[in-house]
């Protein structure tokens, strides 16, 4: 329903699309700049488009290690987030007991709190256990704020799903295994997947968690950094940038899709 | 015979309230049964110590003679209808109904058959594609029924079967599930807080107040003979009086149910034995009939008068009215 009065002005139209602007073209200019013959300096326009540095890029071993590393990371961190999300969502959804509350808050916690606290009271916490840092310490940092993301979809979901749909199913002659498998997994399933997916684009572009969380090993988001300082080969950075924006923006259209209609998708702003 | 059920002095207790207290109850094979109450009464809590999502504090639940103590929901040989159907919303109409069988590893081709044939039983075939979402109350209410019959149960629970659907096709679901039940010959047991839907659908009835049975009975005796005060009025809106205050020759003491449509208004004609006055205070257009209440001294009356008769009564004007002895019912369970 469109009143009169509901039509923008020209201001508010022009501020939203500065806005949206401002948003989007530093992205444009990631991919215009991997695409430059200028290799010390971004100058625009650039002289010349090349597609060497992506041939550059291709032959270089640390970047595939850096993404191997990342991906494993991310791999690892979403299927822990994945189990122990839909476990902690199914209890706080379906049962009331002492401190649930609290329990629930206690879980969120992680993507409220900014990364570097989060970072800095792992560090801490490992030194004092003297856990040395290693690939694990790197997924249990991005374990803490996984889990949200797919705790926060399941509980959303679960809390939709009526009580008596289980019972029906046990009614109907379905054993406990019988009703996880035919019915509360079907519908627990495009929210685990857009949790999941979520998981996966937050973990694959941390920096600082990772920053504190990390030995020797060098993630792609890390290598990333350390490359901005090095005075050749800029464009290098610019096609990896590229290829992490694919990475993560296509799960996260994905994740999108697959909640529209009426559920939120937990925790995306992180 | 053995009953098809029997709550043998069940209590159900939820913290601090008793939400069942020591109800004994049986229900015979074939039968059409009514648990009747308001809400709160804990004619539900009933209905899923039965199904198994629920177990007694104290007491037992037997199935056709067998106690269910250790019987988990899906070895129990009974089937709910949920108030809120609690269809799959994943699953095809199909897939639905044939649920049951599916979990009990019914092949494909036979599971698909019997779910046919009972969604043709609730006269619903042909939608075995759709989803739950694209149906109607009341074909959702049906694809429920369907998917609870096809296991064949002997005995199906119905909470509130009719509570989410409008008036007309509440009444034809009514006469549906009574000439299904008759059919199929098994038991119903059916919660409702509605004793209009309580009369016309049970062969016997269970009236439920505060987790306590008060009366069981055909809908006869609990409409014409109320055991207590609380069945009078939850589900005739009968009066009660008090057998004492009328002073009347020979009458025992006691409470006596009257039902508002035998009191006539006026006194002394058509052989009325008991008149009474009062103060009008309040006119309810009912459609074909007036619902009066009148102010007496000790009580209030409520008076169901033909509309034809309703004219000129005003409130705050003084009315006689009468009745005869023989309408008055003496409530043998009330102290």
């Amino acid at each position: 329903m469109r009143s009169e009065g509901a039509k923008a002005g020209l201001g508010l139209k022009l501020a939203a699309a500065g806005g949206l602007l401002f948003l989007h073209l530093p992205l444009l200019m990631i991919v215009v700049y991997a695409f430059t013959t200028e290799e010390k300096s971004y100058q625009f326009p650039p002289p010349d488009l090349t597609l060497k540095w992506f041939a550059v890029a291709w032959a270089r071993e640390d970047i595939w290690e850096a993404i191997w590393l990342s991906v494993q990371v991310a791999l690892i961190s979403t299927a822990t987030a994945l189990v122990l999300g839909t476990l902690a969502a199914a209890a706080v959804a379906r049962r009331r007991f002492f401190g649930r509350e609290t329990v629930s808050l206690l879980i969120i916690l992680p993507i409220a709190l900014p990364g570097i606290v989060t970072g800095i009271a792992l560090r801490s916490a490992y030194s004092l256990a003297e856990i040395p840092f290693s690939f694990w310490t790197i997924v249990l940092g991005h374990a803490t704020f996984c889990v949200v993301v797919v705790y926060n979809n399941a509980v959303a979901r679960l809390r939709r799903t009526a009580p008596s749909m289980i019972e029906a199913s046990m009614d109907l002659g379905a054993n406990g295994f019988q009703t996880l498998r035919y019915v509360l997994l079907p519908n627990l399933g495009t929210a685990l997947l857009a949790g999941g997916m979520l998981a996966f684009a937050l973990s694959f572009d941390e920096v600082i968690v990772t920053t504190f969380t990390a030995g020797q090993q060098t993630t792609l988001p890390i290598w990333m950094l350390s490359e901005l300082v090095r005075p050749r080969q800029r464009p290098v950075t610019n096609v990896v940038a590229v290829f992490v924006i694919a990475v993560t923006f296509l799960p996260i259209l994905a994740a999108y899709y697959l909640t529209r209609g009426g559920e939120q998708v937990g925790g995306s702003g992180k | 015979m053995v009953a098809a059920v029997h709550l043998a002095r069940a209590s159900r207790r939820f913290g601090a309230t008793l939400a069942l207290d020591a109800v004994e109850l049986e229900i015979a094979e074939g039968e059409f049964f009514g648990l009747l109450g308001p809400s709160g009464s804990g004619k539900t809590t009933c209905l899923r110590l039965i199904a198994g999502f629920d177990h007694p504090s104290q007491g037992h639940v037997e199935i056709f003679g067998q106690r269910c103590e250790d019987l988990p929901p899906y070895r129990r040989p009974v089937s709910t209808v949920f108030q809120d159907y609690a269809l799959f919303p994943h699953m095809s109409v199909l897939d639905n109904v044939a649920y049951g069988l599916m979990v009990r590893g019914t092949g494909k081709a036979e599971r698909h058959a019997a779910a046919r044939d009972a969604l043709a039983l609730v006269k619903l075939a042909g939608y075995d594609a759709r989803r739950p979402s694209e149906l109607s109350g009341g074909q959702r209410q049906r694809v429920a029924l369907a998917r609870s019959l096809v296991t064949r149960p002997k005995v199906l629970l119905l909470d509130e079967p009719l509570g989410a659907l409008d008036l007309k096709l509440r009444e034809e679901m009514q006469v549906e599930l009574k000439s299904l039940q008759k059919s199929l010959g098994i038991t119903f047991v059916f919660v409702t807080h509605d004793q209009g839907e309580a009369l016309s659908m049970s062969d016997r009835i269970a009236v439920f107040d505060h987790g306590r049975v008060m009366q069981v009975g055909s809908p006869e005796a609990i409409y014409e003979r109320p055991a207590v005060p609380f069945v009078a009025d939850f589900v005739g809106g009968s009066n009660v009086i008090d057998g004492a205050a009328l002073a009347l020759p020979g009458l025992p003491p006691g409470l006596y149910s009257l039902r508002p449509e035998k009191i006539r208004l006026g006194a002394g004609d058509d052989g009325a034995q008991v008149t009474a006055e009062g103060e009008i205070v309040a006119v309810l257009y009912q459609g074909g009939v007036h619902r009066v209440t009148l102010r007496l001294a000790s009580t209030s009356l409520t008076v169901l008068v033909p509309a034809a008769e309703a004219r000129g009564l005003s409130v705050g004007a003084r009315q006689a009215v009468g009745w005869r002895v023989a309408d008055m019912h003496r409530m043998e369970g009330a102290g």
